[in-house]
């Protein structure tokens, strides 16, 4: 589904290079966890392949269901159903969640040549969406992510996420700020979207989020590099030795 | 105002003068009032348009940019709309002339009435050295309605003062006076029907007693080659509250001054401002602010937008009075600049003659934020519409403060309108 051929990339307004030559392929129905240190270039992966213009890739391509995104801006891409739930989604004032919901929606469908939803389909989907991740209607009020807490934004993203039914999902750090509980419900919320058609790139530096994502591959992401793949037993390993001895194994 | 005698009259001072002569003829009024009529335009005639040399006008040089002024034309008509918001109480001024209304709940007074019989002179006045308007307005003024809120009125229905013209002159004015405890909503909505190029001038002149709740709303939807000079004056009296929103979405050549007096201990101002500019708009809004006593409070936010080649000016003054002790006043403007050829210009300033009190200012000006822009599209909205979508959030977010769903949708309605075409 996804594949990630030699590529590199860098910030667009300046010379920093900073995914150097990175390989990755990831299958329909796959959970590939990606680790690394921070700094290692994680989020910066997960921009690219949502097609944020800030970044540029210089070499090297990134196919999806065979095809070449690169020329693709990131509407496009989120419309062919590649999805990046953010590590900090940012608050937008004076955008209504719901608004934004329903024009998400719609537009997805209207550029993929479907009907748009009827108002009362969209709030009953909604509604269902929300209640399963314990989200309270309350929030789905307030304008888009402002004021909400550092949970609640990523449970939004989940909610997003099940809502607009994408084909790869791209997941940057949805552990982080999560207490136990609500851990668990964003987890339940991601494994109830896993099938055979759909791929997940789990991003996180912790093991924990893999103890209830149970991934299919790791792969430890440095410099810019994937460095190591494995299966899940690597993120045991890297839980209990760090990363330095998988990165000195690199560098030899 | 500065004399200019060494300056050539423009050839819109010539048309004033000349239209003034011509419509003298039938411009209503008892002796009193002609007599004010005609000091004012001599006042016009000796000093001129004002220009960037009087302070207040120094971004709104109307001498240079007021090109011509469109003939007055008696056989022009226009249309009433329906109501704004469903079910509003509709006093209807078509091509600047007052429609006969009866009113159970208030009284709705034609203002040609008033000046026939010499009652308006008292008020008729220009009320300060700079003000332009109030001397254009009482020179030419034909009508409007003045409206009297009786004391504890309870009027659910908003009032919606529906001005609407077809082009040439419109000169109205409308002394409303709001009794003590009475809670009221006025929608003051100046509108172009299809037609030619006009020049407005217009002047709500408001007295609100003590302890009255109003929400008074400003629509300005003047035409593409449209003048328009409005003038809101407010005196706000002990405990009273007043919600003004004062909204933009049309005309050329645009000043909108607000002169509100906070005179009463207690009263409370909350004053927003939603102006869309584009194409070759100049778009002026200019407020004096007076907190004249102990203990009054006011918050104010500006929102421009501000497309192609299209000029915003914000001038904002707060006076607060030497013994105006606890007054608190909040000002912010922000401006979202969305071409390299539009222009904007904001000048907030505070006078503070008291010591023991809250206020401050502030104004930005920038571009869409890329992260919001981004995160949109990566939800999969294209981005012209996550860009519009942007914008119209910028103005929300105000009008929302408004907290009257039907007023908020229609409000929201225009703004979506003018967005789509101008964005
Ligand atoms: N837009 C940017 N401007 C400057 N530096 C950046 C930018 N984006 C990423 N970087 C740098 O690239 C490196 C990788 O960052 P990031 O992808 O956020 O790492 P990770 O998510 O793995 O912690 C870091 O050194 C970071 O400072
Ligand atoms: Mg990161």
């Amino acid at each position: 589904m996804l594949e990630i051929i030699d590529l590199h990339a860098k910030i667009a307004d300046t010379d920093t290079e900073i995914i150097r030559g990175l390989n990755l392929t990831v299958k329909a129905g796959e959970v590939a966890a990606i680790m690394g240190p921070n700094g290692s270039g994680k989020s910066t992966l997960s921009y690219i392949l949502s097609g944020r213009e800030d970044y540029e890739v210089t070499s090297g391509d990134i196919r999806y269901n065979g095809e070449s995104i690169l020329e693709l801006d990131a509407s496009e891409r989120a419309a062919k159903g590649i999805f990046l739930a953010f590590q900090y989604p940012v608050e937008i004032p004076g955008v209504a969640t719901m608004q934004f919901l329903k024009v998400a929606m719609n537009e997805q469908r209207k550029a993929r040549g479907e009907a748009e939803l009827t108002t009362p389909e969209f709030i009953r989907t909604v509604k269902e969406g929300a209640a399963k991740l314990k989200i309270d209607p309350d929030m789905l009020k307030r304008p888009l992510n402002v004021g909400f807490s550092g949970g609640e934004k990523k449970r939004a993203e989940i909610l997003q996420m099940a809502l607009l039914e994408p084909k790869l999902c791209v997941l940057d750090e949805t552990d982080s700020g999560l207490d136990i509980d609500a851990l668990k419900i964003v987890s339940d919320g991601v494994n109830a979207l896993r099938s055979p058609d759909r791929a997940f790139v789990v991003i996180t530096h912790y093991q924990r989020l893999l103890e209830h994502i149970v991934p299919d591959t790791v792969h430890v992401l440095y410099k810019g590099q994937i460095i190591r793949t494995g299966g899940k037993e690597l993120a045991l390993e890297l839980e209990a030795n760090g990363y330095a001895d998988v990165i000195g194994e690199a560098a030899e | 105002m500065t004399i200019q005698s060494n300056t050539r009259q423009t050839a819109a001072e010539t048309a004033l003068v000349e239209a003034y002569t011509t419509q003298l003829s039938d411009l209503p009024g008892d002796p009193d009032v002609l007599t004010l009529r005609d000091r004012l335009l001599d006042d016009l005639k000796t000093a001129g348009l004002p220009t960037r040399r009087i302070e207040s006008w120094h971004y709104t040089d109307l001498k240079t940019l007021l090109k011509d002024i469109p003939a007055f034309d008696a056989k022009k008509g226009a249309k009433a709309l329906s109501p704004f918001v469903g079910g509003a109480t509709v006093l209807s001024v078509l091509q600047g002339k007052a429609n006969e209304t009866r009113q159970d709940a208030f009284t709705a007074t034609r203002y040609s009435e008033s000046l026939t019989d010499g009652s308006a002179a008292a008020r008729l006045d220009a009320v300060a050295a700079d003000d332009a308007i109030g001397r254009i307005n009482a020179a030419f003024v034909r009508d409007g309605f003045t409206l009297e809120i009786p004391a504890d009125a309870e009027i659910e229905a908003p009032i919606e003062i529906q001005s609407i013209h077809t082009g040439g002159q419109v000169h109205t004015r409308f002394p409303v006076t709001i009794g003590a405890g009475a809670r009221v909503t006025i929608i003051e909505r100046h509108i172009a029907g299809e037609g030619d190029a006009a020049f407005v001038s217009s002047i709500s002149d408001v007295v609100i007693g003590a302890g009255a709740d109003v929400t008074w709303i400003v629509l300005q939807q003047q035409g593409a080659a449209d003048t328009f000079l409005g003038q809101i004056r407010v005196d706000l009296g002990a405990d009273a509250k007043l919600k003004l929103f004062d909204v933009n979405a049309g005309g050329k050549l645009v000043r909108q001054e607000l002169r509100i007096d906070a005179s009463g201990e207690g009263a409370e101002l909350t004053l927003r401002g939603v102006n869309l500019i584009g194409g070759e708009q100049h778009n002026d809004v200019t407020l004096v602010l007076g907190h004249n006593v102990p203990n009054t409070s006011s918050t104010d936010v500006f929102r421009y937008v501000l497309f192609d080649r299209g000029r915003g000016v914000f001038q904002g003054m707060i006076r607060v009075a030497p013994d105006a002790q606890k007054t608190d006043a909040k000002m912010a403007c922000n401006t979202l600049l969305l071409s390299d050829d539009a222009d904007f210009a904001a000048k907030p300033e505070l006078e503070i003659f008291a010591d023991d009190v809250v206020c401050g200012h502030g104004a930005t000006v920038a571009d869409i934020d890329d992260n919001h822009l981004y995160y949109l599209r990566a939800r999969g909205i294209p981005e012209n519409k996550a860009r519009a979508m942007l914008v119209n959030a910028f103005v929300a977010e105000v009008v929302e403060e408004l907290e009257d769903e039907p007023l908020v949708e229609a409000l929201e309605e225009v703004i979506s309108n003018w967005l789509e075409k101008h964005a």
